[in-house]
């Protein structure tokens, strides 16, 4: 079983301290765990640790706890939480650079659809200049649960026969421009 | 298409795709107001909610390429009609204002890519161009035909009243309310309009994405609203798709419509069926064609 408690001598305060240096993460000590955060959150029923506790947990430097729960990628980027937080953290943010470091650290759930598809979404982009709906999807798809695309079928024929579904893999024409992305090279996979 | 329009238009990756109804409507609508709308040449993706997920870098980036390309083409303005995009474009802008190593890399990278230096392009989105910029009294005065008894409740979704944005109050908008009354729509009130839809987690959480849709339009059938109305071309993507599998799942009888604003108003404006994007409708189907097709005359009014 997995243990549930954890020691102040295991948190990693150098990295929370650091944690808080990078842009719109300043504001993160602010935090007076009001719970505001998981209770606008529409998806914090999903999370295993709601948006509160994650505050919390990078505060007190548990880096690994965070890092590696699924929260972070539950999170859809509405922004409600950063809109009410009366301590005007960022916390959209905040999840956004949990995500990056869970990625960076090989810490993220390796067949979880979220990251998988970020990652496919991020090469079809950085090759091409834009994504192309169907093919991102499909990719995601085959490498995290083939399954999903029998539940998915149906949507792609309600879309086909709207014409609203693309197979065009599109491609911006000075596609050279995006080599200077700077971290191109590593950023994916 | 003239090249000294006044707008430029960012479709991003959803207006030519899923959301191609929007595009439709967009340049349906902004014709029949006489506001030329030009596709900014060229464009890339914004980088979505995704991109930032891996690199903040290049996300600000991705959208700093494009709206160096809206500075080259002389225009000031960048309508971007997906959420999603004109989050993305404004919020890199702002990084760009607020910290000044990453404006030296944005500048670093323009100059690579033989781009201009970012100067002040403004990313607006057409809710607020039609309510600032066209105006109520003006959308009131080219109202050629209104809708008869149909009950309509607006949704915003998340991104476009949320921290970077100047479309419409984050807690309480009303803007699209307003303009669909000027056009002579029912508004029904509707306390979700700003409660996220679940975005990509359709496509990936799926439960939990298919549950929140279903929230948001069993409460739009409470209010007694018999159709969505949106801004957002994954909002009405995800609320539109997913009728028949919420139907199946819960056993009730939801089959609404999700309409773009640009829709409803350039209908009101005297577009057509088809170019105004109606005939890609998957949830209710037959009242879309019921509303927007028969009795034509009888609607028209001077």
């Amino acid at each position: 079983m997995e243990r549930q408690i954890r020691y102040q001598r295991e948190a990693d305060l150098e990295w929370a301290h650091e944690f808080t240096k990078h842009p719109n993460c300043e504001r993160l000590l602010s935090c007076i765990q009001c719970g505001t955060c998981s209770g606008t959150c529409p998806l914090s029923i999903y999370m295993d640790l709601t948006p509160r506790q994650v505050m919390a947990l990078v505060r007190e430097g548990f880096r690994e706890d965070v890092l590696r729960s699924k929260t972070i990628w539950l999170c859809a980027s509405c922004y409600s939480c950063s809109v009410e937080c009366p301590q005007n953290i960022r916390i959209t943010d905040i999840m956004y650079r949990l995500k990056r470091e869970a990625i960076q650290s090989n810490l993220y759930p390796k067949r979880f659809p979220v990251p998988v598809l970020a990652q496919e979404f991020c090469e079809l982009v950085r090759r091409r200049g834009r994504n192309s709906e169907f093919w991102v999807v499909l990719r995601m798809a085959l490498r995290s649960n083939p399954l999903v695309l029998l539940n998915m079928a149906r949507t792609g024929w309600d879309l086909w026969r709207t014409g609203r579904l693309s197979l065009r893999m599109e491609r911006i024409q000075r596609v050279n421009e995006l080599q200077y992305l700077p971290t191109a090279s590593k950023e994916v996979d | 298409m003239q090249p000294s329009a006044k707008y430029l238009y960012y479709p991003g990756c959803s207006l030519k795709g899923t959301g191609i109804a929007y595009e439709e409507s967009l340049l349906t609508t902004f014709r029949l107001l006489e506001m030329p709308v030009k596709e900014l040449p060229d464009w890339n993706c914004c980088g979505a909610t995704t991109y930032m997920s891996i690199s903040e870098e290049s996300a600000t980036l991705l959208a700093a390429r494009n709206l160096a390309l809206a500075r080259q083409t002389g225009s000031k303005d960048l309508l971007a009609p997906c959420n999603a995009c004109y989050l993305t474009l404004r919020k890199s802008q702002e990084m760009v204002a607020h910290y000044p190593q990453i404006a030296r890399q944005t500048e670093q990278f323009l100059e690579q890519a033989g781009l201009p230096r970012l100067d002040s392009v403004r990313v607006r989105h057409p809710l607020e161009v039609l309510y600032n910029d066209v105006g109520l009294q003006r959308l009131r005065e080219l109202t050629v035909r209104r809708l008869q008894g149909v009950r309509m409740a607006s949704y915003y979704g998340c991104q476009a009243v949320r921290p970077y944005g100047e479309v419409d109050d984050p807690h309480d908008p009303t803007r699209m309310d307003e303009i669909l009354k000027a056009v002579g729509v029912e508004v029904v009130e509707y306390s979700l309009k700003t409660k996220c839809c679940g975005g990509p987690l359709t496509g990936t959480i799926h439960d939990a994405g298919v549950r929140l849709n279903y929230i948001l339009l069993k409460e739009a059938v409470r209010r007694g609203a018999q159709a969505i109305v949106t801004i957002c071309p994954l909002c009405q993507f995800n609320l539109d798709a997913y009728q028949a599998e919420i139907r199946k799942q819960t056993g009730e009888p939801i089959d609404m419509p999700i309409l773009y604003l640009t829709q409803v108003v350039g209908w009101a404006l005297g577009g057509e069926f088809r170019e105004l994007g109606l005939h890609r409708a998957i949830s209710g189907r037959k009242l879309v064609e019921q509303w927007f097709t028969a009795k034509k005359e009888a609607e028209t009014y001077v």
